[in-house]
């Protein structure tokens, strides 16, 4: 060790971004900054850009303006698939907070068998959405278990086809991704009741609050910010949604359960129209981001509140 | 105050009731996928299977060709393990770096991270596939590897930098005044105080790329190499109607994920849970 040793009271403050000991090196940063950039950031930039042309994948495209966007809003059947995408955004979003929130405030203590029934609620948000969603196609299918639950309980007047049928197909879908999404909401339910002291309740049943006074005085205030986390994971996994719907029904029938992700699959990797595709993309981005700070906004914790 | 009274226990059977018709759709997998094709059409889902028909699952592991479940169990491995082995050594480097440098350039780029987490990645498809495409990347393990790397370092820079920020620097002096190099420094008293991290990024990461459909269907789509997902959804194409069949296919894609839970199921957790502090 060749160190020279100072006086500690002459030992001049070491200048801004020199310390006296390098803990690392500036360009291990490099490699994680330059994916980011080119996956993310080009690519975004890119995409952007080909929203305005007529790229259809290969050879030469020219730029067309806002052609893309002027056709995507003049077709009612993409209107109807925008309408579609923001359903199963708000299904998701609404569904897996109830529902989590319920299994949380259920299972949050006092049972014995809590671990392993909230390991199972947990469960399918592990599991492949593909693989799951071939599980309950056969729940849905004609002669599948939903159709044979209700023959046996008499109700035979609602049986019906549920993926083929234009009025049912999207809520099949919406079913399986809230089963599949309760799970995450319920485990951030569950860390945000786990840091509410219980002295808290304790002195708000004392004070004689009834139960329903105790979630929305004591339990309630404390669970916002995971409100804010789950409602805008959901959001964001129901905005994206992709393998349930081409599982289940496929975007059908006629388009009647098709998402915006779906369909630029469908318009850029299956039919060429790239820059259609970027455009709807474009479309989607901006919607995502919306919906993100409009959420961001609503949850935001109030002073006062 | 919170005693196991009768009313606890009233709540304690509903709940199991609860929870298992919210299992239901696993356990007719489970009993569908050792039927026979004639008893699955003919027994109630419910009903177990008289002779579980273990032939199922040899048929659909021993299908050759496109179909081959154990070349797409392999071709899943090597994708999410080399993914992994690079996120965390690229992540956990960039986030130490960021959150020792006192540089200006730092801060910045840690918002560049975090601004590309909430970045969709639906706009970025169409162009990253061509400029894969361009290079060479589409159609090989390597080139997906890359494009994983750049859509989940954001999050585990952002989860690494948040844990490491509040850390004193008494060990890496320590490493350091011992003589030990940055790198060494970095190796053997950086990295393993950040084990809690890797842990949470390697399951969260590991879990969504294992199960990933979308991106290894675009990059991968009609190459020698498709994923587990990919190979599934050919196979259960294929199979018209054969339920018995695509359940045992489905079964097989659930066994590693049901191994790896069983072990890391709080882990998992909490991981899922962590978003919660910030």
């Amino acid at each position: 060790m060749q160190r020279r040793t100072r006086p500690r009271a002459t030992t001049p403050e070491p200048r801004a971004g020199r310390p006296l000991i390098a803990f690392g090196r500036w360009w291990w940063a490099g490699p994680a900054l330059l994916a980011v950039l080119l996956v993310q950031y080009a690519a975004t930039l890119a995409g952007t850009f080909f929203a305005f042309t007529d790229y259809s994948g290969v050879g030469t495209f020219t730029l067309t303006g806002l052609d893309n966007f002027v056709a995507i809003f003049q077709d009612p059947s993409v209107l109807g698939v925008i309408g579609n995408t923001l359903l199963y955004a708000v299904a998701q979003m609404v569904g897996t907070t109830i529902l989590g929130l319920a299994f949380a405030l259920a299972l949050h203590r006092g049972l014995k068998s809590r671990y392993v029934l909230r390991a199972i609620v947990f469960l399918p948000i592990a599991l492949s959405p593909l693989a799951v969603s071939y599980v309950w196609k056969f729940v849905f299918e004609y002669d599948g278990l939903l159709n044979q639950a209700l023959g046996a309980l008499g109700l035979e007047q609602f049986q019906r086809t549920w993926l083929g049928d234009p009025e049912t197909a999207i809520w099949t879908v919406v079913t399986v991704i809230i089963w599949q999404g309760v799970g995450i909401s319920m485990v951030i339910f569950l860390a945000g009741l786990s840091r509410i002291p219980a002295e808290l309740e304790e002195a708000a049943s004392l004070d004689r609050a009834n139960l329903w006074q105790r979630f929305r005085y004591v339990t309630l205030p404390a669970l916002r910010p995971s409100v804010t986390v789950a409602t805008m994971l959901s959001l964001i996994f129901g905005l994206r949604l992709f393998d349930p719907i081409l599982a289940l029904t496929g975007g059908g029938p006629v388009s009647s359960s098709k998402n915006l992700a779906l369909l630029v699959y469908e318009q850029a990797f299956t039919q060429g129209n790239f820059g259609y595709g970027a455009a709807l993309s474009l479309i989607l981005t901006v919607i995502i981001l919306i919906f993100a700070i409009i959420q961001q906004l609503i949850t935001r914790e109030r002073p006062g509140d | 105050m919170f005693r196991y009274t009768p009313l606890t226990f009233v709540r304690e059977i509903i709940m199991i009731l609860v929870t298992a018709i919210f299992a239901l759709p696993l356990y007719i997998l489970l009993v569908g996928s050792m039927k026979t094709t004639a008893e699955f059409r003919s027994t109630s889902p419910l009903a177990l299977p008289t002779d579980p028909q273990w032939s199922n699952f040899l048929e659909v592991i021993t299908t050759t060709g496109r179909n081959s479940i154990v070349a797409g169990f392999m071709n899943s491995l090597i994708l999410t393990v080399g993914s992994l082995v690079v996120i965390i050594l690229l992540g956990s480097f960039c986030a130490y770096v960021i959150v020792r440098s006192t540089r200006r350039w730092a801060r910045a780029s840690f918002y560049l991270f975090l601004v590309a987490i909430i970045l969709p990645t639906q706009l970025g498809i169409v162009p990253l596939y061509v400029g894969a495409r361009a290079v060479g990347l589409t159609g090989s393990l390597i080139g997906l590897i890359i494009i994983y790397s750049g859509m989940f370092l954001p999050l585990c820079v952002f989860l690494y930098a948040s844990f490491f920020r509040g850390h004193p620097r008494d060990y890496e002096e320590a490493a350091a005044i011992d003589g030990a190099g940055p790198f060494r420094t970095y190796w053997h008293s950086v990295l393993p105080l950040m084990a809690p991290v890797t842990g949470t990024v390697a399951i969260l990461a590991g879990v969504a790329i294992w199960n990933d459909f979308f991106t290894p269907l675009i990059f991968l789509g009609g190459t020698n190499y498709p994923t587990l997902p990919v190979v599934m959804y050919q196979y259960v194409g294929n199979l018209v109607a054969e339920w018995n069949k695509i359940f045992a296919v489905v079964v097989i894609a659930f066994i590693p994920v049901m191994i790896f839970f069983i072990f890391t199921q709080r882990r998992l957790m909490q991981g899922f849970s962590g978003g919660v502090k910030s």
